[in-house]
């Protein structure tokens, strides 16, 4: 297949972690919101491990993607000969 | 629950994201192998998580969190018996016959080892099957949205009537599903199944986390809930001593070898994911790539349920405080069924009476399937909260994804091309694919609705599913490693172990339990502890009348010439040719090493 999925996975948790981030860091110090999660700004700490996890997966992603136009088609399978002796 | 902008912005951009994947596919779907096997050509690795996602539907988020919450940690078994070893076993043996026949579908498979009687009755049950399963998973997701009240803000702000979330909750599900699959088939069915893998992890890691800590970490937990909660393997040898009320021989024959294999080796649903990888080592490594996260899953799933159990139990308390010489009373009102309950547990109440309903013993019975979705809205504030809710709305349609690209593949090769339509082109099967997979959804929303209408209509139909696929596993299992069983002897062995499975049902009756649904409709003679003790030797003995019957009957039957079952049965067929791998590097080592990894994790934490 040539879309390779690590490129909008990636980009949907980069995406998911810059607003998780963005509105942490918006709400920083709001007792009332945090109460909840025991007080941790749960949404700015996770916001950045997806937002590291979505960068990585997208670029990771990049490479494959490239690396998969270069190569040529893969080579059709040849384990036809395998049936009927 | 108070919903913001910031949750309804994450569900959006999970559901925009979902969408475009499948239009960003539509342009490679060019033949009917592109849309119904994804090409046969994805890395392993995608294959793979899509393979434990096609099973982590509703049902086993917020059943696992449940079971965790009812059992303990005893539920670990589903996955340290009832899936590893099965997926292992799948993986290393069975993979070369699925993957090396060339057969599309498991039911073609059966076509190509038996006979076509054989695969007519396994496509015809396997593809109701996954027509009603997708229509209980949409009716599920519809009642927990309901019960959540995830959309009734928006229906506040529209002026729309409430009683419309259940439909438009049914009708929002069912036309992402079927958007997404029209157009990228099983390729778009698979991505969506390995993104929604992710955001389960990235959902309820942090749930599990805020949990445990608020717990007071693993000790905290411990001293929170009963012993055996804390153990999987403790008191296992007697039914009596521990929470599941099932022995060592009914979990190790009834869920390892028989239910586990039953559904990780045979269940097209998961074996698709499979198929559709690049090439037989690829195809070998799924279900081992699989079993690795799914080592780790009960932390997952199951901790969430046990967690809720072990937290205090909300009261309603008043809170007095004096400012500036004024006295407040601040009075915290919870409601009675979360009093009744147990943690964050909530009783069930019967809606007539507004009372706690009671068991046997006068006990409120508990709502354990609430479990994993109140952990969600007490610990997490908006924001990550909508994450939690895309994640579990993601795992409810990638479920039923599943089922319908299950359902279209086998309604088309198997049933349509066999005995409908036989030779037309090819770009009239995929688009009678692509009208299947409308047909399947439509039928599930019917399922859906009914189950509104008939209270027992779901436990019913997962009882008949039971019936049916409880003796599968001994007829591929025949099937693959003896060369002289037969397709009569199969077709007869199918049919008397749905019989056996049926019969068992009807004559025995887990305690406390009423005669009917759950057993004992023709007469009495047994009383199992548990209704899984019942399930797990119902297995037992379904798959054993099938062996026997199976064996039996082939023998006095013709079997195929040899030379016919080249690549479909281990004896006949040559050994797969070594990839020019160091031996590390083979399905074999990475097989042992999972397996060592299991029984570690088992003994820690017997």
């Amino acid at each position: 297949m040539n879309l390779d999925l690590r490129i909008p996975m990636g980009l949907m948790f980069t995406f998911t972690g810059l607003i998780l981030t963005v509105f942490g860091l918006r709400t920083n110090g709001d007792v009332a919101l945090y109460e909840k999660s025991l007080g941790i700004n749960a949404n700015l700490w996770w916001g950045l491990v997806l937002l590291v996890f979505g960068m990585t997966m997208f670029l990771l992603g990049r490479r494959g993607q490239a690396r998969l136009a270069k190569e040529p088609p893969p080579p059709v399978e040849e384990d036809e000969v395998r049936r009927g002796h | 629950m108070k919903l913001t902008s910031v949750d309804w912005l994450i569900m959006l951009l999970y559901f925009v994201f979902v969408l475009g994947i499948g239009f960003a596919l539509k342009r490679y779907m060019k033949t009917s192998k592109d849309f119904f096997q994804a090409g046969r050509a994805l890395p392993a690795w995608v294959c793979g998580l899509a393979f434990i996602s096609a099973n982590l539907g509703a049902q086993e988020v917020i059943g696992m969190g449940a079971s965790g919450a009812k059992y303990g940690l005893e539920t670990a078994h589903f996955y340290g018996i009832g899936a590893i070893p099965a997926m292992i076993f799948v993986g290393i043996f069975m993979m070369p016959f699925y993957y090396g026949s060339k057969a599309r579908s498991v039911p073609e498979f059966l076509r190509l080892r038996f006979d076509e009687k054989t695969r007519a009755l396994n496509a015809c049950s396997f593809a109701v099957m996954t027509v009603f399963s997708s229509g209980i998973s949409m009716y599920a997701m519809a009642r927990l949205i309901q019960a959540l009240h995830v959309f009734d803000g928006l229906f506040n702000a529209l002026g729309w009537a409430p009683g419309g979330i259940f439909t438009f909750s049914i009708v929002l599900s069912a036309v992402i599903v079927l958007l997404y699959i029209f157009l990228g088939g099983l390729t778009s069915a698979i991505y969506n199944e390995v993104l929604q893998f992710f955001l389960i992890i990235a959902g309820f890691l942090p749930l599990v986390l805020l949990g445990l800590k608020n717990i007071g970490g693993w000790a905290g937990l411990k001293a929170s809930v009963p012993v055996a909660y804390m153990h999987e393997w403790k008191g296992v040898m007697h039914a009596n001593t521990n929470p599941m009320g099932i022995e060592i021989v009914g979990i190790g024959m009834g869920l390892g070898f028989v239910l586990g294999s039953g559904y990780w080796c045979t269940d097209f649903l998961v074996i698709q994911t499979a198929m559709a990888s690049k090439n037989m080592e690829s195809a070998r490594r799924v279900p081992l790539i699989a079993a690795i996260p799914k080592m780790f899953f009960p932390f997952l799933v199951i901790l969430p349920g046990l967690l809720a159990i072990g937290l205090p139990t909300p009261h309603t308390t008043t809170t007095v405080h004096t400012e500036n010489g004024v006295i407040y009373h601040e009075t915290n009102v919870v409601s009675k069924q979360v009093e009744e309950g147990r943690g964050l547990v909530p009783a069930k109440i019967n809606p007539v009476t507004g009372q706690a309903m009671l068991d046997a013993s006068g006990h409120p019975l508990l709502d354990y399937d609430m479990a994993t979705p109140n952990m969600l809205l007490h610990y997490f504030p908006t924001g990550i909260l909508g994450l939690g809710l895309t994640a579990l709305l993601a795992s409810f349609m990638s479920g039923m994804a599943g089922n319908v690209t299950a359902f279209n593949t086998v309604f088309t090769y198997d049933l349509y091309q066999s005995y409908i339509h036989k030779g037309g082109s090819d770009r009239h099967y995929m688009a009678v694919g692509r009208w299947a997979t409308v047909g399947g959804i439509l039928l599930s929303i019917a399922t859906a609705y009914a189950a509104i209408n008939f209270n027992n209509i779901m436990d019913t139909l997962q009882l008949v599913f039971s019936f049916v696929n409880a003796p599968l596993f001994a007829t591929f299992l025949l099937g693959m490693f003896w060369k002289r069983a037969t397709g009569h002897g199969a077709f007869a062995g199918l049919i008397s172990g749905t019989a056996a499975a049926m019969l068992h049902h009807g004559l025995t009756l887990p305690i406390e339990a009423h005669t009917g649904i759950h057993g004992g409709w023709l007469t009495v003679v047994h009383h199992y502890p548990s209704d899984m003790a019942q399930n797990f030797w119902g297995a037992i003995f379904a798959f054993s009348t099938n062996f026997i019957v199976t064996v039996v009957v082939s023998l006095f039957t013709k079997p195929h010439p040899e030379s016919e079952l080249v690549g479909l049965v281990h004896s006949l067929t040559p050994k797969p040719p070594r990839a020019h791998n160091r031996w590390w590097k083979s399905p074999e080592a990475l097989a042992v090493a999972i397996l060592v990894c299991a029984v570690a994790l088992n003994i820690f934490f017997a």
